[in-house]
């Protein structure tokens, strides 16, 4: 293992996360608030600990391998949590350092999940930098540092393909450089497109940026207790259709600024994410018009709630906890799809459950017909083993963890409701769950050892399991 | 520049990380996913896997825009076929690795002007021009002509006898007289740009410039010239053997193939009639022993296997023959070959990687940068690059001592009208001069870049 170069990288990114602090710290100053000077400590703790491990360890090789790219994802996503934390707790904000964490790191993953239970406490300052760790943490701020640093490491795809989520990670041009750059472009002027059109719909300026933020990297932190309920249709609209932007794989979008689209037409994976979309939305539209009884409210509450749900963003603008069972199911489902690969959405991917059924079908189909062959084709290509069968891996570990975790979180002992939609909106990165967790309740209540077990499972869900687990296995660390 | 690389065989491989160590943007094509998913893996390279003359695939890789389609996959007439395509799809110029020596003859240019390739490439033929060059002139390790043949780079390994061991530049010069430079030293894993004060010693690889005339002069000078070997003896009978072979007899020396297999014994003697041809496992030592290896000049190790080559080639040197020369295909065994005592390793890959590396800068230069050629010595550790000095370069008429320039950076040639220098410190460089830089590791777009600022 290089370690150097693994020490490096994660100076590197603490240093960037020291940038990145600058803009909550401009807030508090415009504000005039108090939290000037815990976020003026914390970039200039967030800089010696950066300079500290850059200077410390200057790698000799810049060379690293796949085992070095998962370790420096996790490990960066676990410090820039415990530094992201630090404001809240110095200003006494959310006091509880546990709190906090699980506040941060929900940021990151994009989650959403709060613990604050009085949003209107909170100052603008602290706000902005809740809602800025969805942005930052939508596209990864590893992906952020090559896009900026000039070569950075060798064989840097390796941090690529652990940051990224998604079965497949393909290159846009021949550079990871330029890859990342073009990513972060497209992620810039759709979040510059999302703020213009909600100043149009009469939001101010900070509430426009914290909802568009929220929505860009699909975390859902908002302003009010009661999320975005208390918005004009026409700002609800524009959350939805922007959520669902969001969950759409970024290189449809380089795609069609390349004009090419015929491609974009021809995604499997789009029609397929759409297709579960609209049939959830109409299914609950249905099932919640005995409560409404109006059509145009129906279609707009539905569409915003499972757009919201299986974008894993978390916004909400009706308290689905009370909607019927059937609703609630539809939603818990739509939970665990997720977004497009290479999108900035949670859950299991649609390309994963695509494939996944198409093995399924294979596998029938070579019972009834042993000597049957057939290729599994994805997007007009075929699929080779190595990729099904490591989706089908994902998918088992997928479950083991999910139960696991949820063994370890009903030692708090909440209803069954709670504890198991808490679990999947953790780690699916959604953030509101059901029960006590739903969208008008939040995560306060568990132990602080839920909370460090919750947090855990919100990076393994970002992350995709694979760097976490990796950097907690002993086997990675011992010299051959 | 956008370079699309067609078949991510092992030449493939290593020409796309060497136009990506260029800075240029790079696309590999190949059919095998496997080996596409271990290529990104390792390289900053785009990958597609597709059928390289599929015009689909060609699309998909952006051939339109593409200024340079090299195609090498392992069969020619794949490789013709896709540089046609990728032309007719506006590709910019199109080079094809051509191998089989049936079209390596006169059809060559007819078939490269209609299919409008800019260059067609042969591996095999490269590699026995090189060795061909040893065996004329064996007291080099490599001897490599440039700017239209008006300088001579020849490569040397200092042995234990050697006069100059211990002897620094400066009395180097007084001591031979002739007009040359000492412009790389290589000593273990390390390149040095030496200076006056630096001391050679016993098993440095030295790179020395001069004018063509002079080489010989020189090399008796030094002496260390030893007489061009008259008779070779050739192990394994692959194509770069026969075009070694081939070369060898129209010089007028005396050849000797091995190789295994029966048939290919019977197609060589029917190309090669002049040549003595014999069946027989030459890492038998008996084998090799009874068909003189003893009494040989020159001992070629061409087979396909990597380690066959290094043990017969170190059997040959135990025999003290004058002259032996292995060919490695893999470039890190091949550093390994040279610390176990084989001087001469002949890495065909990189052979043909410096060739595109050359072209590939040559292109550029029509768009900015001003390198004019490029050249890869001392097994690729440093560079010659030739650049033009333009009217507005700072320091023209500046005498060289006085100029400051960057770490490990030499002024190793001058070209004047049709004359040839090699530049003492009161030389100076005018306007339209041709220079030759030498340089370790580093990339210079332009002659003010050498400056130290």
């Amino acid at each position: 293992m290089n370690r150097r170069m693994v020490f490096y990288m994660i100076g590197q990114l603490v240093k960037a996360e020291a940038v990145l602090l600058l803009l909550p710290l401009a807030v508090s100053v415009i504000y005039g608030e108090s939290c000037v000077v815990p976020f003026a400590v914390t970039v200039l703790a967030a800089i010696a600990i950066g300079f500290a491990f850059t200077l410390i360890s200057r790698p000799r090789s810049k060379v690293i391998f796949a085992r070095e790219g998962f370790v420096i994802v996790a490990a960066s996503w676990l410090l820039m949590s415990v530094i992201g934390a630090m404001p809240f707790v110095i200003s006494r904000e959310i006091p509880n350092f546990f709190d906090a964490f699980f506040e941060t790191v929900s940021g990151f993953t994009t989650t959403g999940a709060s613990v604050v239970t009085n949003l209107d406490a909170l100052s603008k300052g602290v706000l902005f930098w809740r809602s800025f760790t969805h942005w930052v943490g939508g596209m990864g701020v590893l992906v952020f540092i090559m896009a900026v640093v000039p070569s950075s490491a060798d064989r840097s795809i390796h941090i690529m393909k652990a940051e990224v989520p998604g079965p497949i990670v393909g290159k846009l041009v021949p550079r990871v450089r330029q890859t990342a750059r073009i990513l972060y472009l497209i992620y810039i002027g759709l979040t510059l497109l999302q703020t213009t059109l909600l100043l149009c719909g009469g939001m101010n300026l900070f509430e426009s940026l914290i909802h568009a933020f929220g929505t860009a990297g699909t975390g859902g932190f908002g302003v009010k207790a009661d999320s975005i309920a208390s918005y004009s249709p026409y700002i609800q609209w524009v959350i939805t259709v922007f959520m669902l932007i969001f969950g759409v794989n970024f290189n449809l979008y380089y795609f069609l600024l390349l004009r090419r689209f015929r491609t974009v037409f021809k995604s499997g994976e789009l029609w397929t994410y759409l297709g579960i979309y609209l049939v959830a939305v109409t299914v609950v539209a249905v099932n919640i018009y005995g409560i409404y009884g109006n059509v145009g409210e129906c279609i707009r509450l539905s569409a915003f709630q499972v757009s919201s749900i299986s974008t894993t963003t978390g916004f909400a603008t009706a308290d689905f906890n009370n909607w019927p069972d059937l609703s609630k199911a539809v939603l818990f489902v739509v939970m665990f799809t997720g977004g497009m690969a290479g999108s900035t959405a949670g859950g299991l991917k649609t390309s994963r459950i695509v494939l996944l059924f198409k093995s399924i079908k294979r596998e029938f189909s070579r019972m009834l017909h042993p000597r049957s062959v057939s290729v599994v084709k994805f997007e007009g290509k075929p699929v080779d083993d190595v990729t099904l069968h490591s989706v089908g891996t994902y998918f088992s570990l997928y479950i083991g963890v999910f139960i696991g975790i949820f063994l370890l979180v009903a030692v708090d002992n909440f209803d069954f409701e709670t504890s198991i939609s808490a679990v999947a909106a953790c780690i699916n990165n959604i953030g509101p769950g059901f029960g006590a967790v739903g969208p008008m309740g939040s995560y306060a209540g568990f132990s602080a050892f839920s909370k460090v077990v919750l947090s855990l499972a919100m990076l393994l869900g970002r992350l995709e399991l694979y760097p976490i687990m990796i950097t907690l296995s002993p086997s990675t660390w011992a010299k051959r | 520049m956008k370079v699309i690389v067609a078949g991510c065989g092992k030449i493939g491989v290593s020409i796309a990380a060497d136009l990506v160590a260029e800075g240029h943007d790079v696309t590999v094509l190949d059919s095998d996913a496997d080996i596409i998913t271990d290529v990104t893996n390792v390289h900053d390279v785009m990958a597609i896997c597709g059928n390289a003359v599929d015009c689909e695939t060609l699309e998909e890789a952006d051939v339109e825009d593409a200024d340079m389609f090299v195609a090498a996959t392992g069969s020619d007439e794949l490789n013709m076929l896709s540089c046609f395509l990728a032309k007719r799809m506006g590709a910019g110029h199109t080079i094809a690795r051509i191998r089989n020596p049936e079209y390596n003859d006169k059809s060559l240019n007819f078939m490269c002007s209609q299919l409008e390739l800019s260059m067609p490439i042969n591996p095999d033929l490269l590699t026995a021009l090189e060795l061909f060059n040893i065996l004329r002139l064996p007291s080099a390790v490599r001897r490599e002509s440039f700017s239209r043949r008006r300088f001579e780079v020849v490569e040397l390994i200092l042995d234990e006898e050697s006069g100059l061991n211990g002897m620094n530049l400066i009395k180097m010069r007084e001591s031979f007289k002739a007009n040359y430079l000492v412009c790389t030293v290589r000593r273990g894993d390390k390149l040095y740009i030496p200076y006056g004060s630096f001391k050679l010693r016993a098993g440095d690889k030295i790179g020395l410039i001069a004018a063509p005339s002079e080489v010989l002069k020189l090399l008796k000078l030094l002496g260390v010239l030893k007489k061009q070997a008259d008779s070779v003896m050739i192990l394994g009978g692959s194509r770069t053997a026969y075009y070694l072979a081939k070369l060898c007899e129209d010089a007028g020396m005396s050849v000797r193939i091995i190789e295994r297999s029966p048939e290919r014994c019977a197609e060589l003697s029917f190309l090669l009639p002049k040549s003595v041809i014999i069946n027989g496992d030459g890492t038998e030592q008996e084998v090799l022993l009874e068909e003189g290896l003893a009494e040989t000049d020159a001992f070629a190790a061409l087979t396909g296997q990597d380690e066959e080559n290094i043990l017969v080639s170190l059997f040959a040197k135990s025999h003290k023959v004058p002259t032996v020369i292995s060919k490695v295909n893999r470039e890190e065994m091949a550093s390994l070959a040279g610390k176990i005592g084989l001087d001469r390793v002949i890495t065909p890959k990189s052979l043909t990687t410096g060739i595109l590396v050359r072209y590939a800068r040559a292109l550029e230069n029509s768009k900015g940068s001003n390198v004019e050629t490029l050249y890869k010595m001392m097994d690729g550790m440093a560079e010659a690059l030739e650049f033009k000095v333009g009217a507005d370069f700072p320091m023209i008429g500046v005498p060289i001592k006085d100029i400051r320039f960057k770490k490990n950076v030499l002024i190793a040639g001058i070209l004047r009208d049709r004359k040839t220098i090699i530049p003492s410190g009161d030389d100076a460089m005018l306007a339209d001069d041709r220079v030759i830089i030498v340089t370790a590791q580093q990339y210079f777009n332009d002659l003010s870049d050498i400056l130290e600022r």
